[in-house]
């Protein structure tokens, strides 16, 4: 059965605040010639359309949304857009693309964009969910995170952090963002784009390197600048040797995204499931959770269970509580847990 | 049919996804989906027990979801029990609750 079911095109977000250097990381990841086979969409706030000009790419795996903000406006006209790319692909109308990347709007919150592919009824049968790229700016970012509350979210929500412009800010400036950006989103791995190689693949690969490399840290943490910040975002990482018993964590998980859903920005992590072999990733956004994955193998051979909940004003001690009643998994020695509050 | 929007064909919920590779499912042969549908009815019980409510199997194809008086609803998946469970109840199905998870404790022992 699972030989016979269609290959999903997976779709790439690449989000981040106005300005933050989307378009740019964008130019960057096309000149890759893995990028070859990508088809693009470029969604623009305002009448007259300028980020596919500087991409400097026009073909016809390149569409431009132009009216609104994909986010609050013009969701059927992003489902209609990439219904267009995949019925002409199948006509072969259109070189064959094997992922498509969305470029948002600077304004966008991204889970209705995520929520369009995953529950549009035509989409979800053709494609899936890939990695979530946020840019930050180095310069404005933490501002941009006081002021807007969709700045978090779309750092809160990032499978991969882009910072850019790290050559116009201050080293001390550029540590006190990294900081908060690991603070408020703790596996989503991050590259300085000056600095750092850019390797399409690496980016945009659905890969869990995030959570794998990730180590929980010991206690209650801090924000990274000594203060509480209005975003009020707090984070929950766990680590336990148990193994999980599958059925239980469904019933819990989707019971507490039912009710705590818009709370929950984010849930990643790999399971250690009884019964199965190879881990198991797990991935949410808000009430929004991506199919289980099956791991091929443990990383580093750690087969330890690790969980990440990234909040908004849910106490992280209260989830674990919860998790462990509903999950039976009881609190032991051989447990770690880091907790940002 | 989702019971959200009223649409034909709602959305696959998580745990129940279609077997493709590389997905992580239960759903992937008829034994399975049945030994899974049966934990299922179990491990949601443990919990709407609490709420002295009860889930059962019905034909293998929805779950029948009772109160202790007989009022009864039938809802596909897990999506949509904790939404019927609230009707039901005429309160929140909440897991952060702490009365409830002192109750999950207990049980746990």
């Amino acid at each position: 059965m699972a030989d016979t079911a269609p290959d999903l095109t997976p779709v790439t977000l690449i989000t981040g605040s106005l300005g933050s250097g989307k378009t740019t990381l964008l130019q960057r990841l096309l000149l890759d010639p893995s990028m070859s086979d990508t088809a693009v969409l470029i969604n623009e706030f305002g009448e007259i359309g300028l980020d596919h000009h500087l991409l400097e790419r026009i073909d016809e795996t390149m569409v431009m949304l132009q009216s609104g903000c994909i986010c609050c406006t013009i969701r059927s006209e992003l489902s209609t857009a990439i219904k267009d790319l995949h019925s002409r692909r199948e006509c072969g109308l259109l070189s064959p693309f094997r992922r498509l990347v969305i470029e948002s709007t600077g304004l966008a919150d991204p889970f209705p964009i995520l929520s369009t592919v995953r529950s549009d009824p035509v989409l979800r049968h053709h494609f899936c969910l890939g990695n979530v790229i946020t840019t930050v700016d180095a310069v404005n970012g933490a501002r941009q995170l006081d002021a807007q509350p969709e700045s978090v979210k779309q750092v809160a929500v990032a499978d991969r952090l882009v910072l850019t412009k790290t050559d116009l800010a201050t080293a001390e400036a550029i540590n006190c963002l990294t900081n908060r950006l690991h603070y408020i989103n703790p596996c989503a791995p991050l590259w300085r784009a000056v600095e750092d190689d850019l390797d399409a693949d690496t980016l945009l690969s659905a890969d869990d390197i995030g959570v794998a490399r990730w180590q929980p840290a010991d206690g209650h943490g801090h924000t990274p600048d000594g203060h509480r910040h209005a975003d009020d975002i707090r984070t929950l990482a766990l680590s336990f040797d148990e193994p999980v018993d599958w059925t239980r964590f469904g019933v819990w998980l989707t019971m507490l995204l039912h009710r705590h859903g818009d709370e929950l920005l984010r849930v990643k992590g790999i399971l250690n499931v009884a019964d199965a072999e190879t881990p198991v990733a797990v991935h949410a956004v808000q009430h929004l959770v991506h199919p289980p994955r099956h791991l091929g193998a443990w990383p580093d051979g750690d087969r330890r269970s690790r969980l990440v909940f990234i909040t908004r004003g849910i106490d992280p001690a209260l989830i674990e509580r919860s998790f462990r009643a509903f999950s039976s998994v009881p609190h032991t020695a051989n447990r770690s847990r880091g907790m940002r509050q | 049919m989702c019971a959200l929007c009223g649409v034909l064909g709602g959305m696959e919920h998580w745990t129940d996804s279609v077997a493709r590779p590389g997905i992580f499912t239960r759903n992937t042969d008829a034994a399975s989906r049945r030994r899974e549908r049966m934990n299922r009815v179990a491990a949601a019980n443990r919990v709407l027990s609490c709420y002295r409510i009860n889930l059962a199997d019905w034909q293998g194809s929805a779950f029948a979801l009772s109160t202790a008086t007989g009022k009864t609803e039938i809802v596909d998946n897990l999506a949509h029990l904790w939404m019927a469970a609230e009707r039901l109840l005429g309160r929140p199905c909440d897991p952060l609750d702490e009365n409830l998870i002192a109750l999950m404790e207990r049980e746990l022992g």
